[in-house]
């Protein structure tokens, strides 16, 4: 199925984050904003939550953590003991820099894995962008167009209204 | 809404809009190349090939191809090893523990900072694997169930630590930027012409599109990953110092070790940086990016840890002494003194001496004389190692077996090797990658550019003061 959007194309990020408000406010649904940079701020009005992913991190990095301390316990305490410069076969404290530098490469691969799976991120040809001045200088603000309900006259004038230097209908095919 | 502040330069400066940056960034990666980057990579690829050659040597007919003897066992490869494994420090420095602490000129310089990084580690990995002399035995440093009825590596041994340590830090700033150059990738896919750019750049961008929701995660994995690569930077030094430090060596057996390391390893990766970014403003015209501001403030991260080098040199000397082990003051007076005297006064001059010239302002923002300080850092910072490492060995306890060293042939083509292999990689990323970040220079546009970038004002809401806009810095005065 085919998917209207109206893009409310944008040049200043200050002028983009009053617009949310007030097109949220008028109580048209964003569909997506499209933004050159990370604008501070633009989570708040848009209300996105804020990310799970630092917790995924957390978990992946006491994952690292208990791994490479149950390994160096089990390979040298219990699987092959062997004394090495007098320390005990149990020797924690030269096990702690392993064991850090393992927590480490855990939580950074975990989270990084999880956000490219989540956010959608894979080599790919087929790139889908709704307008592409979005990566270089422009504001892109999308609303899904529903057929018979939108009314498209009123939704270009809000957004004019609202800072839009352009207004735009783009059809994306599934 | 164009705040200027009093005290602070601008970081961005010639009035620059958006879409200059786009342009200005991506310009040598859609153009042709241009003949003084085509020159500069093709000395680089003599030195490649030097160090191709110089590798062949050393595995076809083995470790005796140096210049190490019974007495001097380590002394090119570890030196050359940590000076690379110091360089290599400076990139995840300013990319993580300056964004921890909101150091926005760190935006335009962290790209090539990180590229550099990362080149660095792979020079460095080169000669702890090269010194095994069977490198294809080189995944036996893994802990991996073997036929020997699984005898494990040694855990206790620093060394092993630091396959652990680099390989971490390597995996994790190759990481954190890659995640950065995602969006500009996609800017440079959403500009290209040719059908090979346009799919290169598709499949480097892995299909960002840029939507809140990206921004938002990718903030938060940034932050996370600086957070963890914070003490990570710290960690590898502090390894590889220990390589030493927990030997029994006299002059390598100290407490001091650690930070004194890290210190050294910040000092030379400044430098590095420094010394390849006023080379790439100058080649590219990055001039407005890479402001004067930029070499400033690097240059007072210079002195600091050249000032806590120098202060490490001395407290190691005077613990010499004051220890009363007359193998560890025979040491000391031995590198000032003795047969490589020359080596130690070099260290002292080019650390110490020269990098204390950027307490005058003048010096400090002037591009030639930083550019030739940062030179005499590389060099002072390389004669450090040699100095630790070479005459700690050749006189220790038992004079009968005192030696000399002199690099071989293929010593020093193995180095300038490393150098040749160091440009070439990044020459080739200066053209085919964005040598700047544009999505965090155009974030902090607003905030710290020198003029109000031109935007109509026939909204007439340019300025709505925001709260929510933590971005610019609003002026309530």
């Amino acid at each position: 199925m085919n998917k209207k959007f109206v893009l409310g194309i944008y040049d200043d990020e200050d002028v983009l984050l009053t617009a949310i408000e007030n097109v949220r406010a008028a109580g048209t649904k964003i569909y997506e904003v499209f933004t050159p940079y990370p604008i501070h701020g633009i989570d708040d009005v848009l209300g996105i939550k804020r990310s799970r992913l630092p917790i995924v991190a957390f978990m992946c990095g006491l994952f690292g953590t208990c791994f490479a301390l149950w390994m160096q316990i089990y390979m040298l305490g219990f699987d092959w003991p062997m004394i090495i410069g007098g320390k005990p076969h149990l020797a924690i404290p030269s096990f702690i820099p392993v064991t850090f530098e393992l927590t480490v490469l855990c939580a950074a691969f975990g989270m990084v894995i999880t956000f490219f799976i989540v956010t959608n991120l894979k080599p790919t040809l087929k790139v889908r962008m709704l307008d592409k001045r979005s990566t270089d200088d422009k504001f892109v603000m999308a609303i899904e167009v529903k057929e018979g309900t939108t009314d498209l006259a009123a939704l270009s004038k809000l957004l004019r209204s609202n800072g839009a230097i352009e207004v735009n209908e783009k059809e994306v095919v599934k | 809404m164009q705040h200027v502040s009093p005290v602070r330069e601008p970081l961005v400066t010639g009035g620059k809009t958006y879409h200059d940056i786009t342009e200005d960034v991506c310009r040598q990666v859609e153009a042709k190349p241009n003949v003084r980057w085509a020159a500069a990579l093709a000395v680089s690829l003599v030195g490649l090939a030097i160090f191709i050659y110089s590798v062949y040597r050393t595995l076809w007919f083995g470790i005796g191809e140096w210049g190490l003897n019974k007495t001097v066992g380590w002394a090119w490869d570890i030196t050359n090893f940590v000076w690379w494994v110091g360089i290599g420090h400076a990139g995840t420095l300013i990319s993580a523990v300056l964004l921890l602490f909101r150091q926005k000129w760190r935006s335009s310089i962290n790209r090539a900072a990180e590229a550099m990084t990362i080149f660095a580690v792979i020079c460095a990995a080169m000669f702890p694997v090269l010194h095994m002399g069977r490198p294809w035995l080189a995944y036996w440093v893994l802990p991996l169930p073997n036929t020997f009825g699984s005898l494990w590596v040694n855990f206790n041994s620093p060394l092993l630590w630091d396959v652990f340590a680099i390989s971490t830090y390597f995996s994790v700033s190759l990481v954190f930027w890659y995640i950065g150059l995602i969006p500009d990738f996609a800017t440079i896919r959403d500009r290209a012409t040719g059908p090979i750019a346009r799919r290169a750049y598709a499949i480097l961008s892995m299909n960002w599109t840029g939507s809140a929701k990206a921004w938002s995660r990718y903030e938060t994995v940034s932050l996370i990953l600086a957070g963890v690569a914070t003490p990570l930077v710290l960690s590898v030094h502090t390894i590889v110092s220990m390589d030493f430090a927990t030997s029994v060596i006299p002059g390598w057996h100290t407490t001091i070790f650690p930070p004194y390391f890290v210190a050294g390893a910040i000092f030379s990766g400044f430098a590095m940086v420094l010394t390849l970014m006023i080379i790439t403003r100058k080649t590219f015209k990055l001039e407005d990016y890479i402001t004067m501001e930029h070499i400033e403030s690097m240059n007072k991260v210079i002195i600091t840890t050249g000032s806590i080098v120098g202060v490490a040199y001395t407290t190691e000397f005077f613990i010499a002494w004051y220890s009363g082990v007359e193998y560890e003051a025979y040491a000391f007076i031995n590198r000032a003194t003795g047969p490589y005297w020359w080596a130690y006064w070099s260290m002292m001059t080019c650390n110490v001496i020269t990098p204390q010239l950027f307490w005058i302002r003048k010096i400090r923002r002037s591009v030639t004389a930083t550019f030739i300080i940062s030179i005499f850092v590389n060099i002072g910072m390389w004669f450090e190692r040699f100095v630790i490492i070479v005459t700690s060995l050749h006189r220790d306890y038992l004079p009968s077996s005192w030696a000399m060293f002199s690099p071989s042939i293929i010593d020093i083509g193995v180095y300038v090797g490393t150098i040749g292999l160091f440009f070439t990689l990044f020459f080739l990323f200066c053209k085919f990658f964005p040598v700047v970040n544009m999505a965090e220079v155009k974030a902090i546009l607003k905030s710290s550019s020198e003029v109000t970038h031109h935007h109509s004002p026939a909204s007439g809401m340019h300025g709505t003061a925001k709260g929510s806009n933590t971005n610019t810095h609003h002026s309530n005065e």
